[in-house]
Order: C-alpha cells, then sequence, then structure tokens
C-alpha cells in the first residue's frame, strides 16, 4: 500500500509505502496516516466494483482503508472558494 | 584653542547632519518600499514554469490511473470532466437527473442532462496552507482530483462545504453550454468510432 498526498508545485509524493500485513511496515502506515490527518488532509481510496464506474471513498482512520487497497490519496481539505477569471 | 575647534567641528557635523538627513530619510524609505515589494512579489518570483509543468505531468498520470477510462479521454479531449449526480432520484449513474461539470481550478457546475439546463455553481477550493514553493494551489490535474474524489465518494459534505452560486457567477454559461456542446459530440464521436465499450450513453446535452 501507498500512501500519497497532492502538493502544490509537485504533483503527487509517497509518503509511506507498506506491505499492511507485514506490522513493523503496518505500524509505519499508520503514523504516517495519522499524520497527515492531523495536518487536516482528506484521505480518499480509489475504488473500481468489476463491472462499474471508478470512485473514490473518503476514510476517516486506517481501519476504514480496505486491506487490499493500493494507495490512499491525501489532498487538502475543502474549503468554500472563490475563483478569478 | 580646542574649545573653538571643537565647537566648529560639532557645528560642522551638525549643519552636515541636516544636509544629509532628507537624503537618508528618502533612501531609507525607498529600501523598506523595495524591501516590502520583494517580500510580497516572493510567490511570484519562486514560480518555476518548468517545475509546474512536471507538477502537472505527474498529477496527470495520477488522475488517469484513478478516473475510468472513458473520462479520462474526456478531460484529454476536453479538458473538463463530466460526473453524474448522485442525490437524485435516480442515483448516480447514466440515469441521473443531473450532473457536474468539473474544471480545474474553476467551481463545479451543476446541470440538467435531458434539458442541459444550468443549476448552479459551487466553488469549492483545496488550498494547501502549508504552501510549499509559495503556492496553496495544487496542480490543474490535481485540483480535478481531489474535486472528483470529494463528489464521488461524499457528494453531500462537498456540496455543503462550496459557496453555492447561481449560474455565470464565475464561468461564462455560454462557454459552459458550448462545453455541454463539445461533449454531446464527442460522445457522438466516440459512439461512431466504436471506440466505447460501455455503448451509447446520454451526454446530457443533446437537446442543446
Amino acid at each position: 500500500m501507498k500512501l500519497l498526498r497532492l502538493k502544490p508545485g509537485h504533483g503527487e509524493i509517497v509518503l509511506a509505502e507498506g506491505d499492511v500485513e507485514v506490522p513493523e511496515q503496518e505500524r509505519e502506515l499508520i503514523e504516517a496516516f495519522r499524520r497527515e490527518l492531523d495536518a487536516g488532509m482528506w484521505a480518499a481510496v480509489p475504488t473500481e466494483a468489476p463491472g462499474s464506474r471508478r470512485e473514490a471513498e473518503l476514510v476517516k482512520s486506517f481501519a476504514e482503508v480496505p486491506r487490499d487497497a493500493e494507495r490512499v490519496i491525501f489532498f487538502p481539505r475543502a474549503a468554500g472558494g472563490t475563483f478569478q477569471r | 584653542m580646542a574649545l573653538p575647534l571643537g565647537t566648529g567641528a560639532i557645528l560642522l557635523v551638525v549643519l552636515l547632519w541636516e544636509l544629509v538627513r532628507p537624503t537618508l530619510k528618502r533612501a531609507v524609505a525607498r529600501g523598506r518600499l523595495i524591501w516590502s515589494l520583494r517580500r510580497s512579489a516572493s510567490p511570484l518570483a519562486g514560480y518555476d514554469p518548468g517545475r509546474e509543468r512536471r507538477a502537472e505531468l505527474r498529477a496527470r498520470a495520477l488522475l488517469r490511473s484513478c478516473i475510468d477510462e472513458r473520462d479520462w479521454a474526456m478531460y484529454r479531449d476536453l479538458g473538463f470532466l463530466r460526473v453524474w449526480g448522485g442525490l437524485g432520484e435516480h442515483g448516480r449513474g447514466e440515469h441521473a437527473s443531473y450532473a457536474y461539470l468539473i474544471y480545474p481550478h474553476r467551481p463545479l457546475v451543476a446541470f440538467v442532462p435531458q434539458t442541459s439546463a444550468l443549476l448552479n455553481e459551487y466553488c469549492i477550493a483545496f488550498p494547501d496552507l502549508s504552501r510549499p514553493y509559495g503556492s496553496s494551489r495544487l496542480p490543474d490535474s490535481d485540483d480535478v482530483l481531489a474535486k472528483w474524489m470529494a463528489l464521488t465518494a461524499d457528494e453531500r459534505r462537498l456540496i455543503a462545504d462550496a459557496n453555492m452560486h447561481l449560474p455565470g457567477r464565475q464561468i461564462d454559461p455560454g462557454r459552459v453550454r458550448r462545453d455541454l456542446l463539445r461533449l454531446a459530440r464527442w460522445e457522438q464521436d466516440r459512439e461512431r468510432l466504436g471506440r466505447d465499450p460501455r455503448g451509447p450513453s446520454r451526454a446530457g446535452t443533446l437537446h442543446a
């Protein structure tokens, strides 16, 4: 599993990568996950059910991440914005 | 002898100071102005077009890996994504009663697929307050991906966080209608060329 973060001026960066079945690596993934949530990020898991459209799922804790998820993508929390033409 | 010389020296220094003071004052003021301008211009000064381009290329690759092939082709060819609304009576999908257009760094535009009537604009942003490289703006395709993930995962929450406006507040309605027409033609072309394994689908603008 990879934890990615969308970042201005860079695109995504890899925050952590590991196998959730390996306790040591899972601990590192959980710590990185918590750090991002504490920093105010949203976490989404891209999903694809067989025969259906791709979607995403927002998760609020590492326990909600499907064990077979390949990626969790962190991005800044949404805020009502204004845009300049 | 020393006293008159000392007094003369002090007078000379005072006179010189009085002569120089206005010039010094102006120089200090100009220095402060230049310093403050440099500070305020620092995000622009840190702008690197090459870095931004590389970031956008990465963002496009990530977006492509997350969304359907058909949606990727739509974004690549037209510059925006259509996402079906999921809160209507028909649920999400091609029979949805409304849909959104996602533009990079522009509001979401909600519309009725059957009539192409524009419903609302939803201003939403994903500012990274840590401002790496001096900017809080995600690359264009990352902004689209963030909107797509938030919309497909929790549409109700995203819309609740957005500032809602009538159509035309930020995006020219004429442009949106033209984009809906482009989308309809694009979908017809794909169907005609038989490249779409999903078969015919509503573009949402066949009546536009």
